[in-house]
């Protein structure tokens, strides 16, 4: 069975990102990048189904500008068995990013997908839901568990009540949520094969997508300033607080 | 102009969470239908019919949308959808899953999260974990919406007498089915609807400890919340997670007891009212978004504030 993995590159998750004082976009200038979390751990359940003999390849695949291999090389020191980047200019939205994979897809025949739920810099949560309607693959979404049955797979999903339990049938889609497995740390060695493993380049031409923009930014600003606040002594002038200033208990 | 309003629901109630949905719909400007897609819902439809402000309820009754299988319901959607200018649901985790499909299907961006309708195109949400806020605008004849619910005050439950109108389209795309499921049941108030949350974090050491929050909570009608280490950990179940990943809350009144103050956690909470924060670190950055801060061990403090309420 081959899985793709789909890496995005986003700021660190430590970092915390500000608008630029023009308001026309966030400030990423000298700022740690990384692959999103929640795709590290893509590829990480990726790696694990291979070394336990259910998978035979694993394919990780990044969107975006050239500097986007360095998440591919990460995917391949993680594990991963080769790379593929689809080069475009910028940033792409959702829509597109599901149509290029769905693309990939079509060359490759994965039986599963593994997607980040979410990306730390858009916070969308959208992309394997689209790539699930444009292929029409079942999807397990904000995944905790996995397990490969056959010809379907069955994941327990992380709602809003508690946890849900899905089969899918095979090929299908899995969205990652935080706690589906704590992804390992690439040794030196394995950084250093993963400079060598393959790494293909297309263009959304290629695979007969035209990218577009459907949402234009038209401005990014700080969010609402909390008011500063105050240190309290002892529990007891925290209830009257509470009770007399902020009303708010009784 | 119409937009169509997905509801919120288990088969049985119709979930707050909808109301907050059609607040963000009226704003559009445009009439709000609500569709109800579920099994024997017809209760949920007919709640749905006395939300103060909608034209109509279309209830689709099958077994096929039972558990709200996105690959099933997202055909339904995407179908009735293409009548309608707008589709917005609240971005709950059934919400989340479902309408990238729809978007995808309608060959549409979706504007996920919503905070704010600026214009009938044009919308504000959070991003990099609310860290920044963006104004976007939709250059799709159709606009596929997610609310974050706690930043539209919920329309009235009642006052409305919609018509309830059956929809007999089955979309079952036979490619899933439903398993099983683990619900958490506690007599305490949801998460994302409480007034009142107290959230419990590392600090709290282990599940146990977080019988003090309950008890706390039990005075104050609160809901008891967690940040990502503490369910981690394995002290409390996931469906307690407060956060970027986690839920998002935005109570009267937020305690947290013995959470740092990440970006990540602070990103689910900050917009509550007021927030009290307990942590022994005087440094913690939890202290920098606290209205009220007290630097104590909370193992001393929570069980003083057990007592003097
Ligand atoms: C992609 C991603 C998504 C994430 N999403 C979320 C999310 O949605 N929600 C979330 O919460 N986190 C999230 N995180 C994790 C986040 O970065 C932090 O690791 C987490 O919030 C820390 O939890 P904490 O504050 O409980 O633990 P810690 O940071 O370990 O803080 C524990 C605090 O308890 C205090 N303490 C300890 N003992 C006592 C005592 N006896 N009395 C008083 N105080 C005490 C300490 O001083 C400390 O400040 C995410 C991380 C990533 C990478
Ligand atoms: N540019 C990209 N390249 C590769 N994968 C992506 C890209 N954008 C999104 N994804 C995948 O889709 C997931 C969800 O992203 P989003 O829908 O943007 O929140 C990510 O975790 C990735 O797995």
């Amino acid at each position: 069975m081959k899985v793709l993995v789909a890496v995005k590159r986003v700021v660190d998750y430590n970092v915390k990102v500000r608008a630029k004082a023009d308001g026309s976009d966030v400030d990423l200038n000298n700022v740690k990048m990384a692959i999103n979390p929640f795709c590290e751990i893509a590829v990480e359940e990726a790696v694990r189904l291979k070394e336990a003999g259910t998978a035979t390849e694993v394919v990780a695949v990044s969107i975006g500008d050239k500097a986007c291999q360095e998440q591919i090389r990460t995917a391949l020191a993680l594990g991963a068995d080769r790379g593929i980047q689809v080069e475009t200019e910028g940033a792409v939205e959702p829509l597109v990013v599901a149509k290029l994979l769905k693309g990939v897809i079509e060359k490759e025949q994965p039986q599963l997908v593994i997607l980040g739920k979410q990306s730390i810099d858009g916070d969308n949560n959208q992309t394997g839901q689209m790539l699930g309607a444009l292929t029409n693959m079942a999807q397990g979404t904000f995944a905790s568990e996995v397990a490969i049955d056959g010809d379907k797979v069955n994941v327990t999903r992380e709602v809003d009540g508690g946890l849900q339990t899905v089969s899918l049938n095979l090929p299908a889609i899995v969205t990652t949520d935080l706690r589906l497995n704590e992804p390992r740390y690439a040794s030196l060695p394995n950084i250093m094969k993963a400079k060598k493993k393959p790494l293909d380049v297309h263009t959304p031409a290629d695979l007969g997508v035209e990218p577009k923009a459907h949402l234009t930014t038209l401005k990014v600003e700080p969010p609402a300033e909390r008011q500063a606040g105050i240190m309290v002594e002892s529990v007891e002038q925290l209830v009257d607080k509470l009770k007399n200033e902020a009303k708010v208990i009784s | 102009m119409s937009t169509l309003v997905l509801a919120e629901h288990d088969n049985a109630t119709l979930k707050p969470a909808t109301l907050n949905a059609v607040a963000a719909a009226q704003a559009l400007g445009a009439d709000v239908d609500i569709l109800v897609a579920g099994e024997g819902c017809g209760a949920v439809a007919d709640a749905a019919a006395s939300v103060a402000g909608v034209g109509k309820v279309l209830c689709a009754d099958n077994a096929a949308y039972g558990h709200q299988l996105a690959e099933n319901v997202s055909l339904l959607v995407a179908d009735l959808g293409a009548g309608y200018d707008n589709v917005v649901a609240p971005a709950t985790t059934s919400g989340k899953n479902i309408m990238p499909r729809v978007a995808a299907l309608l060959d549409v961006g979706q504007i996920s999260d919503i905070i704010s309708v600026e214009s009938a195109d044009t919308f504000k949400r959070p991003i990099y974990a609310g860290n920044v806020i963006a104004t976007v605008q939709s250059s799709d004849a159709k606009k596929v919406i997610t609310v974050r619910t706690t930043a539209f005050d919920a329309v009235a439950a009642e006052g409305g007498s919609a018509s309830v109108e059956a929809v007999d389209a089955v979309h079952d795309a036979g490619i899933s089915s439903f398993v099983g499921e683990e619900m958490a049941v506690s007599d305490r108030p949801e998460l994302t609807s409480a007034s009142i949350v107290i959230s419990g974090g590392r600090g709290m050491q282990n599940g146990e400890n977080f019988a003090m929050l309950e008890s706390v909570a039990d005075k104050l009608g609160a809901a008891v919340g967690a940040s990502r280490a503490a369910v981690d950990a394995g002290f409390v179940p996931n469906d307690m997670q407060v956060g970027q990943t986690g839920k998002i809350v935005a109570p009267d009144l937020y305690i947290a007891v013995g959470i740092s103050g990440a970006i990540q956690h602070l990103a689910g909470m900050k917009d509550s009212k007021v927030i009290v924060a307990i942590n022994k670190d005087e440094d913690a950055p939890i202290f920098q978004v606290a209205d009220y801060g007290l630097v104590a061990d909370l193992f001393n403090a929570v069980p003083e504030l057990d007592s003097s309420l």
